[in-house]
């Protein structure tokens, strides 16, 4: 069974085209994320899938793949937190904000989601939005100056179903879609 | 002598009226291409070289003499990269950029392509840059559909495509030579130069590879002249500088000065002073991998060769401030967590050097240091400097041995108490109501 279904197969080959030809395995990062799109984070089968797409093993992907901390090789939640804990955010209270994000979403530190299946918790670097610190990213939408109060009125709006209004830009409904928009598979 | 209010990157991101292609193109926006347009590109690479313009990356190299180095005979093609993978702790200045006025750098972008004929540009957008990738999504279509990039670049017969990539989560990539690999759909991991990317770079041809900052300051040099960019600033660092100031202020944000401006007017005019009216402890001059100063370099001028001469490094502009309440020790701690995370593996000296060093930190933080410890952590700091493929290593180091040499005396109080002084923690003299944690609790 093809992970990418008929319509995201030909956008696989749209996004190989941005590159010249010859050098489609650039492709790679853009065609892991759409993978990731459909199946919420990389499995085994999606790493196939994208070497077939490429000419490359399966371990050579993987091995890629495996590199990036956004690729997801791990059963992932429907959405994905992140808490800068680098020195900015750290000065301004960003460890209360990481523990209090691990707790309100239910996720033990080291574990790859909650219970639920609803959140992953990931303790970021630096996510160069220091003026605005402590910055957390919910499926990579930047939410300033987080306290933990408000750490825990996100996780409650997003287990209420309802998609937080990000501080800047248009937010992602979830992991998946963000991975879409990653792979440059939707428009601006 | 320019005034000393001129703004160059930021010049128009107060007019409300400026966002979008339109909104750009009516201020004067893409003139500084359509001026490159009508010169030779050897004519553009000497503007650029007169006006002194240095990257804004970190390395603070001559922008135009980079482009110079490109070999125009070889046969094979030639890419230009815009470095967007901003990632150094502390920064944050491309990524504002970037969601102010796009076209500004994209202008840049073509200047570049066009003086080294390059008919591929790509931008290397860090992936946890959503929003912003966006926009440049938008704005470089926007390009397309107006004729700026495309089959004739603004009718000139020049062509030029401009491809988004996006990363996905690796601070090396901000490193050029791990930002090819990672282009060319590989591991992230850095290459050994020589051969310079300028020469054998993106898919092995020649490629120049810039930061957003320094391509954004070249379409105002394409039409004020490079005269009037090498007068703002010192003779040696020309220009302004957009500083990142963030931590301990009181309003923390991008500011952009001409460069050479001393930290105390950048932190009490523009950041409003340290917050709640603190004294200020230590700050980096350039980011996490520079050398941080203390309230000693108050008077440093912010330009390459007086934060040098000071004993640091200018680094991205990302002044990161801490006051007194803040413990050195897990700063420092902290930082070298993140290099710690990020080392690419690589490299013998900075896989294992930054990890080991993240655990003699961990450990003297939460009271179990060792005298024999910073003894170490010296060593330690002499066995990673300078042994490795790449600046991260040599970054990492920075905040060990300059918090060694400023605050030498906050670690050692931290091992003789046998807890941090700040907090408490830990198994000496632990403060009322805060046990010491176990130590394999702090070891994992």
């Amino acid at each position: 069974m093809a992970v990418l279904p008929p319509e995201l197969r030909e956008q696989a080959e749209g996004i190989k085209a941005r590159y010249p030809a010859g050098r489609e395995r650039s492709a790679v990062l853009p065609l892991l994320y759409l993978v990731q799109s459909v199946q919420g984070w990389v499995t085994r089968e999606g790493l196939q899938e994208v070497g077939e797409l490429l000419g490359l093993t399966t371990a050579e992907v993987e091995a890629v793949a495996s590199f990036y901390t956004m690729l997801r090789l791990r059963p992932t939640g429907t959405h994905v937190v992140s808490v800068c804990t680098n020195l900015s955010c750290a000065l301004r209270g960003a460890n209360d904000v990481f523990e209090t994000a691990s707790e309100v979403c239910g996720v033990e530190h080291g574990a790859d989601r909650s219970a639920d299946g609803m959140f992953t918790v990931h303790e970021e670097e630096c996510l160069g939005a220091c003026d605005a610190a402590p910055v957390v990213q919910i499926d990579f939408a930047n939410h300033d100056r987080v306290s933990p109060e408000r750490m825990r009125e996100l996780a409650d709006e997003l287990r209420a179903g309802r998609v937080p209004e990000p501080s800047r830009g248009s937010a992602p409904t979830d992991f998946r879609h963000a991975s879409r928009v990653l792979a440059g598979a939707e428009g601006p | 002598m320019a005034p000393p209010d001129t703004k160059v990157v930021t010049a128009t991101w107060d007019d409300p009226q400026v966002f979008g292609l339109d909104g750009y193109v009516d201020r004067g926006g893409y003139e500084g291409l359509r001026a490159a347009l009508g010169m030779t590109p050897t004519e553009v690479i000497d503007v650029v070289k007169a006006s002194g313009l240095r990257g804004r990356g970190g390395a603070g190299f001559p922008t135009g003499v980079k482009w110079s180095f490109v070999p125009q005979t070889t046969g094979k093609p030639t890419y230009v990269v815009a470095n967007f993978d901003e990632s150094e702790p502390g920064t944050f200045n491309n990524r504002e950029i970037v969601e102010r006025e796009p076209h500004r750098f994209l202008e840049g972008v073509a200047i570049a392509a066009y003086a080294v004929q390059s008919h591929t540009a790509f931008v290397y957008c860090r992936g946890e840059f959503l929003w912003p990738g966006q926009i440049l999504d938008g704005a470089i279509r926007d390009a397309y559909a107006d004729g700026v990039f495309g089959a004739s670049v603004l009718g000139s017969g020049f062509e030029l495509d401009v491809v988004l990539h996006r990363g996905a989560g690796a601070y090396i990539c901000g490193e050029e030579t791990a930002l090819l690999s990672s282009l060319e759909g590989y591991r992230g991991q850095p290459r050994l130069r020589p051969p310079f990317p300028a020469v054998e770079g993106l898919y092995a041809c020649p490629t120049v590879i810039n930061n957003v900052e320094t391509l954004a300051n070249v379409p105002s040099i394409m039409t004020n002249g490079a005269e009037w960019f090498a007068k703002i600033g010192p003779e040696k660092s020309p220009g302004t500088k957009l500083f990142s100031v963030s931590g301990k202020v009181e309003r923390a944000g991008n500011y952009e000065v001409p460069m050479g401006t001393p930290l105390r007017v950048l932190l009490d005019e523009h950041a409003r002073g340290v917050l709640a009216g603190a004294r200020l402890k230590a700050w980096t001059p350039g980011g996490s991998s520079t050398p941080m100063l203390t309230d000693e370099h108050l008077d440093v001028a912010l330009d390459f060769e007086s934060v040098a001469a000071a004993g640091s490094l200018l680094g991205t502009g990302a002044i990161i401030v801490m006051d007194e309440s803040d413990c050195i020790v897990e700063a420092t701690r902290r930082l070298i967590q993140f290099y710690a995370h990020e080392s690419c593996g690589k490299c013998t000296p900075c896989r294992e050097g930054t990890w080991w060093v993240s655990r003699v930190l961990a450990r003297i933080e939460h009271g179990y240091g060792r005298p024999e410890d910073l003894p170490l952590l010296d060593e330690l700091g002499h066995n990673i400097l300078f042994k490795a493929f790449c600046a991260l290593a040599d970054g990492a180091v920075s905040p060990i041995q300059s918090s060694l040499r400023y605050f030498r005396d906050e670690y050692e109080a931290h091992i003789a108490e046998r807890r941090c002084p700040f907090t408490g923690k830990g198994p000496g003299r632990a403060a009322e109501g805060t046990g010491p944690p176990p130590l394999t609790e702090v070891l994992t």
